[in-house]
C-alpha cells in the first residue's frame, strides 16, 4: 500500500517535470530542477547577433549618408531602442524572467525620463537667458 | 496524482503568471524574485543603479549642449579617420561599436555553453570576449590620445563649445573604465571555469553545487550592460 503511493508520487513528479520541460519556452529544456529554462537554441543567439550588426550598420548609415533634422533623430532613437531591446530581452535573458523581476528592473529607469524633461526645460531656459543677456560675449 | 508540489522548482512553475504573478510574488511575504538567485538579483540591482549613473552623465551632457550658445563640435568630423587619403566619417566609433557587439555575441554563447556544462568551450569564449573587450579599450586609448593631441581638453577645444571636452572625457572615460573592469572579471571567472572549479561541487561564493555555472550568466549580465550603455552613448553622444 505504502509502496504504491510512493510510486504514484514519483510518477507524478516525472510527469510534472515533463510538463515543465514541454510548457517552457522552445529550448533544450531538461527536466532537471536547475537546468530548465536556461539554454536556448544557438540559432536564436546568432539571429539576434546578426540583427544587432544590421541595426548598428543602420545607425552608422544615418551619419554616413548625412541625414538631418527629425528624420535623423527618429532613426537614431529607433535603432537605439531596437538594439537595447534585443540585448536586454535575449542576451540578458529578460524575456525568460518572471514579471516580478522584469518590472522591478525595467520600470525604475523610466523615472529618468522625468529628470530628462526637467533638465531639458532648464537647459533651454539657460540658453534663452544667455542669448538675451550675454549674446555679445557669447 | 498528488497536487502537492514535491520540489521547489515545481512550486515555482505552478505559480501564476502575468500581472497576477507579479502581485503573488511581491505579496508572498517571502523573497520576491522566485526564480532568480540572489546573485542574479543583486547584479540586476547594481545594473539599475549603474543605469542611473550613466543617465545622469547623459542628462548633464544634454543640459550643457542645449544651454551653450557656442556651436557644438561635429563628432562626425572629429572622429573621422583617413584611409587612402579619403576621410571616412565616424569610422573609428563604428568599428568600436561592431567590436563591442561581437564581444556581446561571444559572451551570450559562453553563457549557453556554461549551462550545457561544456566548460572548455565556455572558458575559451569568455577569454575571446575579454580579448575583444580589451581591443575596445585599446581603440578608446587611441581615440583619447588623438583628441588630446588635437588640443581637446576638459575645459576647451579648438572645434567649438568648451563643454564638448568635459562631456566626452567623463562619459567615455567612465564607460571605458566599466569595460576594463569587465575584462578583468571575465578573465577571473574564465580561469575558474577552465580549471573546473564549478564542477567540483565545492561550495563557494560563486558556485553552490557541482555544475552551478550561474556566475557565468551573472558576469555576462554585466558585460551585456556595458554594451547596452554603449548603444546609448553611440546614439546620443556620437550620432546626435
Amino acid at each position: 500500500m505504502t509502496s504504491t503511493t510512493k510510486t504514484d508520487r514519483v510518477d507524478a513528479t516525472v510527469v510534472a517535470h515533463a510538463e515543465i520541460a514541454r510548457s517552457h519556452h522552445a529550448g533544450a529544456a531538461t527536466p532537471k530542477a536547475h537546468a530548465h529554462g536556461r539554454q536556448h537554441p544557438l540559432k536564436l543567439y546568432f539571429t539576434v547577433w546578426i540583427l544587432l550588426f544590421v541595426l548598428s550598420a543602420g545607425s552608422y548609415a544615418v551619419d554616413y549618408f548625412n541625414f538631418h533634422g527629425y528624420l535623423r533623430w527618429t532613426l537614431i532613437i529607433a535603432f537605439m531602442l531596437m538594439k537595447a531591446g534585443l540585448i536586454v530581452a535575449v542576451f540578458m535573458h529578460m524575456a525568460w524572467e518572471r514579471l516580478a523581476l522584469v518590472y522591478a528592473i525595467l520600470l525604475p529607469p523610466l523615472a529618468v525620463l522625468v529628470f530628462m524633461g526637467i533638465m531639458a526645460i532648464e537647459g533651454y531656459y539657460t540658453n534663452f537667458s544667455r542669448l538675451v543677456f550675454f549674446a555679445s560675449k557669447s | 496524482m498528488s497536487s502537492e508540489p514535491t520540489t521547489t522548482s515545481d512550486h515555482f512553475s505552478q505559480r501564476p503568471s502575468g500581472l497576477l504573478g507579479v502581485m503573488a510574488d511581491w505579496s508572498s511575504d517571502q523573497r520576491s524574485f522566485k526564480t532568480a538567485s540572489w546573485r542574479k538579483a543583486m547584479m540586476w540591482v547594481f545594473l539599475v543603479s549603474d543605469t542611473f549613473i550613466f543617465s545622469c552623465f547623459l542628462i548633464s551632457y544634454m543640459t550643457v549642449r542645449v544651454s551653450t550658445t557656442v556651436e557644438w563640435p561635429h563628432p562626425s568630423e572629429i572622429f573621422a579617420l583617413e584611409f587612402d587619403g579619403r576621410k571616412i566619417p565616424l569610422i573609428l566609433i563604428a568599428i568600436m561599436t561592431f567590436d563591442l557587439i561581437t564581444s556581446s555575441g561571444t559572451m551570450a554563447l559562453a553563457v549557453n555553453y556554461a549551462y550545457a556544462r561544456k566548460r572548455r568551450a565556455a572558458a575559451i569564449l569568455m577569454v575571446a570576449t575579454a580579448v575583444i573587450g580589451a581591443a575596445f579599450v585599446g581603440m578608446q586609448a587611441f581615440e583619447w590620445s588623438k583628441l588630446i593631441h588635437e588640443g581637446v581638453r576638459p575645459w576647451g577645444n579648438p572645434f567649438g563649445a568648451a563643454q564638448f571636452g568635459s562631456s566626452f572625457f567623463m562619459i567615455t572615460g567612465f564607460h571605458g573604465f566599466h569595460v576594463s573592469m569587465g575584462v578583468i572579471a571575465l578573465l577571473i571567472i574564465a580561469r575558474n571555469v577552465w580549471r573546473g572549479d564549478y564542477d567540483s561541487g565545492r561550495r563557494t561564493t560563486y558556485s553552490h553545487r557541482a555544475g552551478d555555472y550561474e556566475i557565468v550568466e551573472v558576469v555576462g549580465l554585466y558585460w551585456h550592460f556595458v554594451d547596452l550603455v554603449w548603444v546609448f552613448i553611440f546614439a546620443f553622444f556620437y550620432l546626435w
